[in-house]
């Protein structure tokens, strides 16, 4: 495989906030990742940085092997969708696309003119009087029909509703597999994205907490259930990322795979095992590592 | 249609066996391509490669050049002894130990298991 995008040591630094924390990470060419984490974890920081509109404090970052910064020629080849565009006060979404057409060398039109039927665009309303729903669609249409070398989907689907964001998920698949590239998707959606995902970097509080390929983090953890003494003789010994009870019964999730040994253990003991979707796993590693750093902090 | 916590290459994979142990996908049938399975699944596609692979090393499909993936002569037989062999670790466990846990024994398991075999087959509501 080869890399398009590496990141190296990166660190942002906003007056007194530290929103990239020294993070080094490379993307796959023609792969979509998953770019996971809370509001303020830094992922819309690391998306401008690589996209050239904003600064790093410290760190190199390379896109096909080159410094983005002022850079045409790699500049072209990607695509940032933001959430939060900002567009010439009296353009329409007709502007917006004929301007995207000259920048992207890729631009499809028709498939541009198959997405604005199917999100029902308006193009000739100007933009500030589009819904939100309407907004986001210009930024997918663009994004899409772009058919950039890398596609940046910062949380693209705001107001757009479940008909919307699935008509989204089935035209980028489909598209993706006719023409392979890379995208990096930011989402709060989790379990919606979760199975469009082939790799998987998670970024809590400016660093990375996860970076693996999603199939693997499928049955990385597992929730034991059943009666609290026999769920707590069973894990112990591993590692816990989360704990809940009622009355007698708890459920708790345990990282690490479970072997044919463990299940027949778990069997036994008359517990029940239940799985763990990939966003209750980035949830609780999050939480799991905020509470990491309190303990920390409060033993200094 | 998907289940959380088992590989999704493995449940595309046993769903294209499912299809050729049925007959509804017959031997040296043309099997569903990648992005057909990724479209179908609403998954990304490497998965479904994946899951495809998994059944040409197996030898279940088989890679014609240019053309696609077809189903491999003896998949079916095959697939069946394989089902076959985990069939009592898959569902005679399981069924075992809830069995334990209510004080069923294998006399009572048997007695049941007939008794819903022939309500089955008569296609009659239960005595």
């Amino acid at each position: 495989m080869t890399s398009v995008i590496e990141v190296k040591s990166l660190t942002k630094r906003y007056r007194d906030t530290l929103a990239v924390d020294d993070i080094s990470f490379s993307i796959e060419k023609d792969t979509i990742y998953g770019l996971l984490g809370r509001n303020g974890a830094g992922k819309t920081t690391v998306m401008s940085i690589l996209t050239a509109q904003n600064f790093a404090t410290r760190g190199e970052v390379r896109v096909f092997g080159e410094d983005p910064y002022e850079n045409a020629h790699v500049l072209s080849r990607m695509c940032f969708v933001r959430e939060s565009q900002k567009y010439p006060e009296d353009a329409t979404p007709r502007h917006a696309f004929r301007i995207a057409r000259l920048f992207f060398p890729n631009w499809d039109q028709d498939f541009a003119e198959r997405l604005i039927a199917e999100f029902q665009l308006p193009l000739k309303k100007t933009i500030k009087k589009l819904s939100r729903g309407q907004l986001s669609a210009v930024g997918v249409i663009i994004g899409l029909a772009a058919r950039a070398e890398i596609t940046f989907f910062d949380e693209p689907y705001l107001g757009l509703d479940a008909v919307a964001r699935q008509i989204f998920y089935d035209r980028l698949l489909e598209d993706y597999a006719e023409h392979p590239r890379t995208v990096i998707l930011s989402s709060h959606l989790i379990d919606e994205v979760a199975n469009l995902l082939e790799r998987v970097i998670v970024i809590d509080h400016g660093r990375i907490v996860m970076d693996e390929d999603t199939e693997a983090v499928r049955d990385r953890a597992a929730n034991i259930v059943g009666d609290t003494a026999a769920v707590e003789a069973f894990v112990a010994g591993r590692e816990v990322i989360h704990r809940e009870s009622l009355g007698r019964v708890s459920s708790v999730t345990v990282l690490g795979a479970l072997s044919a040994a463990d299940r027949a253990e778990i069997a036994d003991a008359g517990l029940d095992v239940t799985p763990v979707s990939l966003q209750q796993l980035i949830v609780r590693s999050t939480q799991h590592s905020a509470d990491a750093g309190l303990e920390e902090g409060a033993l200094r | 249609m998907i289940e959380e916590g088992r590989p999704l290459f493995v449940q595309i994979a046993e769903g294209v066996e499912d299809s050729i142990i049925d007959g509804s996908l017959a031997e040296q049938a043309q099997a569903p391509s990648t992005n057909e399975l990724a479209a179908f699944y609403r998954i990304n596609p490497a998965t479904a490669a994946k899951g495809i692979a998994m059944l040409t090393d197996k030898g279940v499909l088989l890679k014609r050049r240019g053309i696609g993936m077809f189903v491999a002569d003896g998949a079916r037989e095959l697939l069946l002894a394989e089902r076959r062999a985990a069939f009592a670790e898959r569902y005679l466990d399981p069924l075992l130990a809830e069995a334990r846990k209510l004080g069923l024994g294998p006399d009572d398991l048997g007695r049941l298991l007939t008794e819903r075999a022939t309500t089955d087959l008569t296609e009659g509501t239960p005595t």
